[in-house]
C-alpha cells in the first residue's frame, strides 16, 4: 500500500536533506498520508496504546536507574529511598509500576481485539507472530522488573519461574543453576535480571518496527474484515487516525492516572514490601496479575514437567492461530458461532486469571483444569473444525458500503464523509 | 594463450552454476573450509560470554559449613544456610522414625534415596534417608523439589513437610508422598565431625 513517496519538501534544507536520507518521506508515507481503512473503531486505538506505553516504560525506567541500586543488600532500601527521599520518586515508580500493568492490559486488549477480528490470517500472519514475539519479551521483562525491588514476592517469584526450567529432563538442574549464577536466587540472578531488565526493552522496540513495518505492507484490518478495495475505503492518517487514537489514549491515561493516584498498589502485592528471605516462603504466593492464567494452567497439571509444558504451550499455540483457524472470513461480525466461542474464550481466560490468584486446593484445582482443557480445546478443535461447518452471514461488498450502506459507494463527487486520501 | 586462460575459468563458472552436482572444486573446499573455521571461531567466542553465568569462583567457595547440633532435643530442628538455601537438620522422635520406617517403598512416588552420600540408584528407605547409623537424625535441604519453595516442617498429611506454593505433601523422611513435586528432597554431603557437631558440604 505504500507506494512512492508523496512528500515533497519546500524547504531548500529539508530538499538537501531528504536527498541524502529519505526519512522525512519515511515518516510522511507512514504516519501522515498512510492509508487506513475508514471504518477503525476504538479497539484500533490499543496500537497506539501500546507505543506510548512503551516509550513511558523506558522514560520512568530510565529515571529510576538512576536511583536504584542493584544489589541484594541495598536494592530493597534503594527502592524505599525512592519513594520517600527522591524528587517525585514515589511518583515515577508508581508511574513505572503501574505502568507495566496497564501495558498488559493494553496488550490483552489488542490480542483478543486480533482474535475477534480475524486480524491473524493472510495476509498478516508475520504481522500476528511479531505480536507473539513482543508478548514473550514484554512476560520476560515483567517478570525480571517484579524481581529488581528485592522483596518476598520477588525473591519467590523469581524461585518459582526459574525452577520451571528444571523440569527440563537431564540438563534442567544445569540450566537452572546456570540461570542462577548460584545454587540459589541471590545477588548473581539480581544483577543479571537488572541488566537484562534494561535492555529487553529495547529489543522490544526493535521488534515494534518491525510489527509496524509488517502491519504497513498489507495496511491495518478493519471491523467488517474485508480488504480495502479503493482509496474510497481509506483516510490518511493524519488527521483522521492521529486524532482518534489521542482520544483513545486520553482516556486510558485517566484510568492509568487513577490508579496511579488513588490505587498505586491495587495490582501488586503487599508481601513484596517485605525484604526477601531466602529462609521464609509467603504462605501464598502469586505471580503478577497478569500471569494469573498462564500460572493457573501450570498448577492445574498434576505433574511438574506436564505443567511447564502446557503453561508454555498455553502460549505457543498463539503462534498457530494463523494455521487453526480455517475459516475464510475475518471479522467475528459475520461469524454468528464463532463471536459466542470468541466470548467464552474471553470468560474463560479471566476465568483462570481468578483461579490462578487462590490457593491451589480442593475445588479451584478442579475449576482449574476444566478451564484449562477447554482453552487448549477452543483453539486446538474448535478453531479448525468451525471454519468448516460454521455458515458465515453475508460480507458487504466493501468498506464503504458497510459504513455508508448499499448504493453509497458510487457517490464519489462531493461527498463529504469520504475525501480522497492525497 | 593469454586469452584463452579467462575464457576457460568462464566456462568452469557456467559448469557449476548449472551442475550444482558436479566434482567438487578447489574453491569449495576452501569455501567450506573457511566457513567452518570461521563457525568454530564465533563459537569459541560466544562460550566466556555463556559461561560467565554459571557459579562464580566466590559462589563455589561456599560450598561447606559446620553446624553444632548438641543442643538440640527429640523433636526439634534447627535451619543453617547453604549454599543460599536451608538445610534442616532434624532430631526425629520415635514416633516419626516409626513411620517413616512403615512406608513401603511401593507407597512412594520416588524410590530414590537422592542422598549424595549414597548410591545414585539407593532406595529411598528411611535408613539411606536417615544419618547412617544414628537414625534419629535426619539432614535435608529444605527446598521442595517442584519449584523450590520453602515447604513447612511437621505439618501435612504425614506430618513431615508441606509445601504451601503448589501442595506437595512429605513425610517425616522428607520423601514426596503426594502432590505436583517430582522428587524426595535432597540429602546434602555431611558428615559427624563428633557427635555434637556436623559437617554439612
Amino acid at each position: 500500500m505504500s507506494g512512492p513517496s508523496s512528500y515533497q519538501p519546500q524547504n531548500a534544507f529539508l530538499k538537501w536533506f531528504e536527498a541524502r536520507l529519505p526519512i522525512g518521506g519515511l515518516i510522511h508515507s507512514s504516519f501522515i498520508v498512510f492509508p487506513n481503512p475508514r471504518n477503525l473503531n476504538y479497539w484500533w486505538t490499543f496500537g497506539g496504546i501500546l507505543a506510548f506505553m512503551l516509550v513511558a516504560q523506558i522514560v520512568t525506567g530510565v529515571v529510576l536507574v538512576m536511583h536504584y541500586t542493584p544489589h541484594t543488600s541495598l536494592a530493597f532500601s534503594s527502592v524505599e529511598g525512592i519513594m520517600r527521599d527522591v524528587n517525585y520518586g514515589w511518583l515515577l515508580r508508581y508511574l513505572h509500576a503501574n505502568g507495566a500493568s496497564m501495558f498488559f492490559i493494553a496488550v490483552y486488549v489488542h490480542i483478543f481485539r486480533g482474535l475477534y477480528y480475524g486480524s491473524y490470517k493472510a495476509p498478516r500472519e508475520v504481522l500476528w507472530i511479531l505480536g507473539m514475539i513482543i508478548f514473550l519479551l514484554m512476560m520476560a521483562t515483567g517478570f525480571m522488573g517484579y524481581v529488581l525491588p528485592w522483596g518476598q514476592m520477588s525473591f519467590w517469584g523469581a524461585t518459582v519461574i526459574t525452577n520451571l526450567f528444571s523440569a527440563i529432563p537431564i540438563v534442567g538442574e544445569t540450566i537452572v543453576t546456570w540461570l542462577w549464577g548460584g545454587f540459589s536466587v541471590d545477588n548473581p540472578t539480581l544483577n543479571r535480571f537488572f541488566s537484562l531488565h534494561y535492555l529487553l526493552p529495547f529489543m522490544i522496540a526493535g521488534v515494534v518496527v518491525l510489527h509496524i513495518w509488517a502491519l504497513h505492507i498489507p495496511g491495518s484490518n478493519n471491523p467488517t474484515g474485508v480488504s480495502v478495495k479503493s482509496s474510497q475505503d481509506t483516510l490518511p492518517f493524519h488527521p483522521y487516525f492521529t486524532v482518534k487514537d489521542a482520544l483513545g489514549l486520553v482516556v486510558f491515561l485517566i484510568v492509568y492516572m487513577w490508579f496511579v493516584f488513588y490505587l498505586p498498589n491495587f495490582m501488586g502485592h503487599p508481601d513484596n514490601y517485605t525484604p526477601a528471605n531466602p529462609l521464609v516462603t509467603p504462605a501464598h504466593i502469586v505471580p503478577e496479575w497478569y500471569f494469573l492464567p498462564f500460572y493457573a494452567i501450570l498448577r492445574s497439571i498434576p505433574d511438574k514437567l506436564g505443567g511447564v509444558i502446557a503453561m508454555f504451550g498455553a502460549i505457543a499455540v498463539l503462534f498457530v492461530v494463523p494455521w487453526l483457524d480455517t475459516s475464510k472470513v475475518r471479522s467475528a461480525n459475520f461469524r454468528p458461532l464463532y463471536r459466542q466461542f470468541f466470548w467464552i474464550l474471553v470468560i474463560v481466560s479471566i476465568g483462570l486469571g481468578y483461579l490462578g490468584s487462590r490457593p491451589a486446593e480442593g475445588g479451584y484445582v478442579i475449576a482449574s483444569r476444566i478451564l484449562t482443557v477447554y482453552y487448549f480445546f477452543h483453539f486446538l478443535v474448535i478453531l479448525p473444525l468451525l471454519g468448516l461447518f460454521e455458515k458465515p452471514k453475508p460480507l458487504p461488498a466493501s468498506i464503504t458500503e458497510s459504513v455508508l450502506g448499499k448504493g453509497a459507494a458510487n457517490v464519489t463527487a462531493g461527498a463529504p464523509a469520504a475525501p480522497q486520501s492525497k | 594463450m593469454t586469452t584463452a586462460a579467462p575464457a576457460s575459468e568462464d566456462y568452469e563458472g557456467i559448469i557449476l552454476a548449472e551442475n550444482a552436482t558436479a566434482e567438487p572444486t578447489r574453491r569449495d573446499f576452501l569455501y567450506i573450509a573457511t566457513g567452518a573455521v570461521g563457525a568454530v571461531g564465533v563459537a569459541a567466542a560466544v562460550w566466556p560470554f555463556i559461561n560467565q553465568m554459571n557459579p562464580d569462583a566466590s559462589a563455589l567457595a561456599l560450598a561447606s559449613t559446620e553446624v553444632d547440633i548438641g543442643a538440640l532435643q527429640p523433636g526439634d530442628s534447627l535451619t543453617v544456610k547453604w549454599r543460599g538455601k536451608p538445610v534442616v537438620v532434624r532430631n526425629r522422635t520415635q514416633k516419626e522414625i516409626d513411620d517413616a520406617k512403615a512406608a513401603s517403598l511401593s507407597d512412594l512416588k520416588d524410590p530414590v534415596a537422592r542422598n549424595a552420600n549414597l548410591q545414585l540408584d539407593a532406595p529411598a528407605t528411611d535408613a539411606n534417608r536417615a544419618a547412617a547409623g544414628k537414625e534419629n537424625w535426619f539432614v535435608m535441604v529444605n527446598v521442595c523439589t517442584h519449584l523450590g519453595c520453602i515447604p513447612l516442617g511437621q505439618s501435612g498429611e504425614y506430618n513431615g513437610w508441606f509445601c504451601p506454593c503448589h501442595g506437595s505433601v512429605y513425610d517425616t523422611a522428607g520423601r514426596i508422598r503426594s502432590g505436583p513435586a517430582p522428587e524426595n528432597m535432597a540429602v546434602p554431603v555431611y558428615s559427624f565431625l563428633s557427635d555434637t557437631k556436623i559437617k554439612i558440604g
